[in-house]
C-alpha cells in the first residue's frame, strides 16, 4: 500500500504505506513533496496506523511539514505512545468526520491506553493545560486535572485528585453517567447534553460526585453506597 | 568539560525570561563558573540588550549556523565578568532561520568549553521554543503569581515531560508580598501546589530590576539588591548547593507558605 492522500472536512487525511518507520517517514516526506504545490497550506491528519512514534520524533515531524508548508493538525493511531505523544503536542487524535467508514474503525480503537473501546482507562499523572483525553468507556484518574485540560468520556469519570479543568462525561448521550473527584472544582462540567459552571466560591474541598437529576447536573457529597440512598 | 544546557522558558511572554537568564547566567559567572548565554529569541532579541552587550555585536546564531563566521567569532565576552559569554540571536530573520538540529550541534560544541549554557527561549510553543528546549539538558520555567502566566507554565511543563527532558525547576517571579498578605495575588504555595514541580527560586517584584535592566547590568551583580540575592540563590541551587528559601528573599509571604505547608501534612496525617 503506498501513500494516500483524501480531503475530509477537518483537512486532508493521510494514510502511511505499509513499511516500517523510517521507511515508512521517508516515503511520506517524500510524497507530500512530490505534491507539495497542490498540497501548500494544508491541513493534515495523519494515520500513522500502529507504528511507536515518540513525542520527539513527532515533534521532528512537524517541524518537518511546517518546513514543506503543510500544518500537522492531527494523528490517528493505534498505539499508545503514539496517541499521548499526539496529545503531548496538543494535536487532535480524534475526528468527527462526516465520513464514517473509513475513521469508524480508528475512532473505535483509539483508547489511551490500548484497552478496547466501552472499557475503562487508567491515567496515572496529572493532567496538564492543554492535554486532552477521549475515550468512549469510562476514565479514571489517579492525578489531579489542571485548567486547561479536557476529558470527553462516553461513560463515567473518577478523579482521584483536584479536577479543575473541563469534564465531559456521557458524551455520546448517556442521561446516567457520572462525574467523581476528591475536590471536585471544574472550569465546566458537562454531563450528556447538560452544561453547568461551578460557583466560584466554595467551601473546604471534599469529594463529590455530580450526575443529571430532572434535567439539571447536580452535585453532591461522594460517600460510600451504603451510607448514601444512591 | 561537560557543561549543562539549561533553557530558561515560559509559555507566556513578559514574566522575566530574558532578565531571569542574564541574571542567573551572572550570577553562576560570579561564582567562577564558565557561562555563555545563548539567545534564541531570533527575530525579537533582547538579552544583548539586558546583558549591556548590544553594541558589541558583530555575528549572531544565524551567522554561525549558516557557516558565516566561526562560534568564537561569534561570541561576545561580558566587560565585568570574564567567564560569562553571550551569543546573541540574529534580528533581521525569523525563528525558522535555525533549526532544533542547528541548536543541538551548537550546544554540543559550546558544551566542551563551559560549565553552563544558558538558553533563553521565546515566548509561545511554536519553532523557536522547539528550537530553544532541542537540546537542553535542564529546563527552568519561569513564571509570575498570576493566572494565566501559571497556565501557560502547565501547560509548559506538560510538553516538557512528554518530550522527557525531566522535571523542570520553577523560578516564581515578581511576587509582591503586600498583595499576597491582602489575598490579592497567588501565594507561592498556590502556584506550587498548581504545578507540583521543584522550586528552584522566588523573586520578589521590584523596580531596581526595571533600572538595571535598562542600564544593561544585572542586578544579580549588586552585592546589597536583595533581588540580586534571590537570583545568586538560583545559581547556587544551579550549581548544586543547599540555599534555604529564607526571609531575606522570601518577605511576608513565606510565613503563609510554612504555616501552608505545616496545616498540609496535618491534614495528610
Amino acid at each position: 500500500m503506498s501513500v494516500q492522500i483524501k480531503g475530509i472536512r477537518e483537512g486532508l487525511l493521510v494514510s502511511i504505506d505499509s513499511e516500517e518507520w523510517p521507511v515508512a517517514e521517508r516515503n511520506l516526506l517524500e510524497e507530500l513533496d512530490r505534491q507539495k504545490e497542490f498540497l501548500k497550506g494544508a491541513k493534515l491528519i495523519l494515520n500513522l496506523e500502529g507504528h511507536d512514534i515518540t513525542a520527539a520524533s513527532m515533534g521532528r515531524l512537524r517541524d518537518q511539514l511546517s518546513d514543506q508548508g503543510l500544518s500537522l493538525w492531527g494523528v490517528l493511531s493505534r498505539s499508545p505512545l503514539t496517541e499521548r505523544s499526539a496529545q503531548a503536542m496538543g494535536l487532535a487524535t480524534r475526528i468527527h468526520g462526516s465520513e464514517p467508514e473509513p475513521e469508524e474503525e480508528i475512532v473505535e480503537e483509539e483508547a489511551p491506553e490500548a484497552q478496547p473501546a466501552g472499557s475503562a482507562v487508567l491515567l496515572k499523572k496529572t493532567l496538564r493545560s492543554g492535554s486532552n483525553i477521549t475515550h468512549h468507556g469510562d476514565v479514571t484518574v489517579i492525578g489531579d486535572v489542571n485548567p486547561g485540560a479536557q476529558i470527553v468520556a462516553g461513560g463515567d469519570v473518577v478523579i482521584w485528585g483536584r479536577l479543575r479543568g473541563l469534564v465531559h462525561a456521557g458524551a455520546e448521550g448517556n442521561e446516567s453517567a457520572v462525574v467523581c473527584a476528591m475536590d471536585l472544582s471544574p472550569t465546566q462540567l458537562r454531563i450528556a447534553g447538560h452544561i453547568a459552571i461551578p460557583p466560584k466560591e466554595r467551601g473546604t474541598p471534599r469529594p463529590e460526585i455530580a450526575f443529571v437529576r430532572d434535567g439539571q447536573v447536580v452535585a453532591e457529597e461522594w460517600a460510600p453506597p451504603s451510607a448514601t440512598a444512591q | 568539560m561537560n557543561g549543562r544546557v539549561i533553557t530558561v522558558t515560559s509559555g507566556k511572554g513578559g514574566v522575566g525570561k530574558t532578565t531571569a537568564t542574564a541574571n542567573i547566567g551572572a550570577a553562576l559567572a560570579s561564582i567562577g563558573k564558565k557561562v555563555v548565554c545563548l539567545d534564541a529569541d531570533i527575530g525579537l532579541r533582547n538579552l544583548d540588550v539586558v546583558m549591556g552587550l548590544e553594541n558589541r555585536i558583530v555575528y549572531d546564531i544565524v551567522d554561525v549556523v549558516e557557516g558565516r563566521c566561526k562560534l568564537r567569532q561569534a561570541m561576545i565576552r561580558d566587560k565585568r565578568l570574564e567567564e560569562l559569554h553571550l551569543i546573541p540571536a540574529a534580528q533581521t530573520r525569523d525563528k525558522n532561520a535555525i533549526s532544533p538540529k542547528d541548536m543541538q550541534r551548537v550546544c554540543d560544541e559550546l558544551r566542551k568549553d563551559f560549565d553552563f549554557i544558558l538558553i533563553d527561549s521565546p515566548a509561545g510553543i511554536e519553532r523557536g521554543f522547539k528550537n530553544a528546549i532541542a537540546p537542553a539538558d535542564e529546563i527552568i520555567i519561569i513564571t509570575n503569581p498570576e493566572v494565566s502566566a501559571v497556565r501557560d507554565a502547565d501547560r509548559i511543563i506538560g510538553i516538557v515531560e512528554a518530550e522527557q527532558k525531566g522535571p523542570p525547576k520553577l523560578v516564581i517571579n515578581r511576587i509582591n508580598s503586600d498583595l499576597v498578605e491582602r489575598g490579592d495575588m497567588l501565594a507561592v504555595a498556590d502556584v506550587l501546589e498548581l504545578l507540583a514541580v521543584d522550586l528552584i527560586g522566588i523573586v520578589q517584584e521590584d523596580q531596581a530590576v526595571l533600572v538595571s535592566t535598562n542600564r544593561g547590568t544585572p542586578i544579580a551583580l549588586e552585592p546589597r539588591s536583595k533581588t540580586g540575592q534571590a537570583f545568586r540563590d538560583i545559581a547556587r541551587r544551579l550549581a548544586g548547593e543547599q540555599v534555604p528559601f529564607t526571609r531575606a528573599n522570601g518577605g511576608g509571604f513565606l510565613g503563609r507558605l510554612s504555616k501552608l505547608i505545616r496545616a498540609g501534612s496535618k491534614k495528610d496525617a
